[in-house]
């Protein structure tokens, strides 16, 4: 029996930045996790692979990360993405130019 | 210090022109991520999980105040004014924006420094001792046989598509500061017959295959050296394995073909290529040998340092723990620890940066240099100066007293930066190192040197730590090993795993319990912790780190 599917975001780095990005369902790239589209099928997670891929103007290696239904949207099922979301747990200072 | 000549300025400037016109092109469509992969890695750049990181060499782990001062700069004006000094005496910029990194590259060419070759299948930054030029205990200086090799193997058209990366460390020391037991090839420099040679060893590496490197020539005349360093490599790039890049190190090669049929192979290269290298290196070294030419040391009075010494209990702790025996007995090498209790190992800011230029400048014959435990040496300053130079390092954040011992942690970026790592290194030193200060117990516990890893890979030297971690994920959730035993010295060794790992909010106390356990288990005050170790074998220390957990279990 195959796996069941569980649930996915697109995960990428922003192409100029590099700063962790997921795609939202109106194709669009957001900083914000729980913005990102919770793809629940794995037809359609193809689909959305698929045109990540062609958004190399606007990403850097776009890939599937398991995540879960949160309060606000999607969050992450897995530590490793967790801290792409968090950026790192030892440091806080933001980016210059985000100042 | 090596001072570019027209050519390494004109090679440079060329390189960062093209990497802008690769940048431009990756930019606005003209090349796919794929085609440009490549291109940045070859000039440092990698995509961590957060951001670009750019790894600057410190060739040798050698720079002077103007280099630091503009590392500083770049720090400040294109990242988060901080940067990341390596266990391979490089420095990390964790935050640059694509778009800058050439004019990154064009402020660190202003001042002799690249990029280039710190990353993909290439020979690497060449390494070395840290004291190199000052220790007391140097055979000779490593460092200009190291800028050959720099020069040697920077864009050697042979040497750009090898198997995997390739890391050459060379020592002038018995000593072994520059872990060269650890590398594809590590050099030490020795005396035969009142003659200069080299033993050369291969094969070294840690990783998911650590390995000690192997003696492959026990006294190589320095003549020989560069084309006999061609042939290793030259044999190594035929003869690796490119299948399988989990066996395509050298140390593999070695571990597959062995040593004996290696020497063979290389023998016999060596003498086909022999004739091609008539000299012509020779001139080359004895040019850069001028180059570093030990600095002119003043002569004056020590006795504000003893009187600072009898006045001053910190001063004097610092002075204990910081100092390494100079070639001159008036001078000394200052470590300037990186490890302040609880702060990122090998992290400085730009205004620290700064600082240590000054201080180069002032008292140090403007010269500083990066260990491999991710520390900043000042390695030439008189005694007398000593006691100014700690107040201002005090000043900064810079005077702690712990080279050596067990907050001088070595980790690895980790999971909280790098792509590759699977579990966070450096929250796991700023606990061990804040739970020995609390316990006011580091000078009493004295040498004992931790290692931290973030995944196999490696790159907190775990292996050869007398108290390794290695990070990894088990079950959806980061675990750490330990490993004991380990020696990164001259008799390197690698140490024996314990046993199960530990969850991330177990592993602090439990590196606790077993240096607590030591205390109570060592022959007397001057048995450091690795000699225990090897004096009592690996079962009362898994009695530490284990007994306890057994009991809350049973509990």
């Amino acid at each position: 029996m195959p796996r069941p599917f569980t649930p996915k975001v697109v995960a990428a780095n922003a192409l100029i930045e590099g700063d962790a990005v997921w795609l939202t369902a109106d194709d669009d790239w957001t900083r914000d996790i729980t913005k990102a589209e919770l793809v629940e099928d794995e037809a359609h997670a193809a689909l959305r692979m698929l045109f990540a891929d062609s958004q190399a103007d606007k990403v850097v290696g776009p890939y599937l990360a398991d995540a879960r239904p949160g309060p606000t949207g999607p969050a992450p099922a897995h530590f490793r993405e967790a801290y792409r979301v968090s950026g790192p747990s030892v440091l806080a200072a933001p980016k210059e130019h985000e100042l | 210090m090596y001072d570019y000549n027209d050519f390494d300025r004109d090679f440079v400037a060329r390189r960062v022109a093209q990497f802008r016109a690769q940048v431009a092109r990756r930019i606005d469509g003209s090349l796919t991520e794929e085609e440009f992969r490549p291109l940045r890695l070859m000039n440092g750049l990698y995509l961590q999980l957060h951001a670009y990181m750019l790894r600057v060499a410190i060739p040798y782990g050698t720079l002077n105040s103007a280099q630091m001062r503009q590392l500083a700069m770049i720090a400040e004006r294109w990242d988060r004014g901080y940067g990341h000094f390596t266990t391979r005496q490089n420095i990390q910029f964790n935050w640059p924006r694509l778009v800058d990194v050439p004019d990154i590259l064009d402020a660190l060419a202003e001042v002799g420094l690249h990029a280039i070759q710190t990353s993909g299948n290439t020979i690497r930054n060449v390494t070395a001792d840290p004291f190199a030029g000052a220790a007391a205990d140097e055979i000779a200086d490593p460092r200009p046989v190291a800028e050959l090799i720099r020069q040697w193997s920077t864009d050697h058209p042979e040497f750009q598509f090898l198997p995997r990366k390739f890391k050459i460390a060379v020592t002038g020391s018995p000593a072994d500061r520059a872990v060269t037991a650890a590398h594809d090839i590590g050099l030490r420099i020795i005396e035969r017959d009142g003659a200069r040679h080299y033993q050369v060893l291969i094969g070294g590496g840690l990783g998911r295959a650590p390995m000690i490197g192997k003696v492959l020539h026990e006294a190589l005349p320095e003549a020989d050296l560069l084309p006999y360093l061609e042939a290793v490599v030259g044999t190594w790039n035929l003869l690796g394995r490119r299948d399988n890049k989990y066996k395509a190190r050298i140390k593999i090669t070695v571990h597959e073909q062995g040593i004996d049929r290696i020497r063979t192979l290389v023998q016999e290269e060596f003498e086909r290529i022999r004739p091609d290298f008539p000299g012509f290196d020779r001139q080359i070294l004895a040019q850069i040998e001028h180059h570093f030419a030990p600095p002119r040391f003043a002569r004056k009075s020590v006795v504000a340092y003893e009187a600072a010494r009898a006045a001053d209990p910190v001063f004097r702790a610092w002075a204990d723990t910081n100092l390494t025996e100079h070639r001159d007995p008036d001078h000394a090498i200052v470590t300037v620890s990186l490890k302040k209790h609880g702060a990122i190992p090998g992290d400085a800011t730009a205004a620290q940066m700064r600082l240590l230029a000054d201080l180069a400048k002032a008292h140090g014959h403007d010269e500083l240099r990066i260990t491999q435990s991710q520390n900043v040496v000042l390695p030439h300053v008189h005694k007398a100066d000593l006691p100014a130079i700690h107040a201002v390092l005090r000043g900064a954040g810079l005077a702690t007293a712990n080279i050596g011992l067990a907050s001088d942690i070595i980790a690895c970026p980790g999971l909280d930066y790098c792509a590759l790592a699977t579990a966070r290194s450096i929250p796991v030193a700023q606990g061990i190192a804040r739970a020995i200060e609390a316990l006011k117990i580091e000078h009493e516990v004295g040498a004992l040197e931790i290692k931290i890893s973030g995944c196999i890979n490696a790159c907190g030297h775990h292996h050869v730590g007398h108290i390794g971690i290695l990070g990894l994920e088990r079950g959806g959730v980061e675990t750490y090993q330990v490993t004991l035993g380990g020696d990164a010295g001259p008799d390197a060794a690698l140490g024996d795993r314990t046993g199960p790992g530990f969850a991330y909010d177990q592993i602090v106390p439990a590196i606790e319990r077993l240096i607590l356990a030591y205390l109570d288990l060592r022959a007397h005050a001057e048995e450091r912790f690795v000699d225990a170790y090897r004096r009592l074998g690996a079962d009362p220390f898994k009695a530490a780190l284990y007994g306890a957990a057994e009991k809350a279990d049973a509990a």
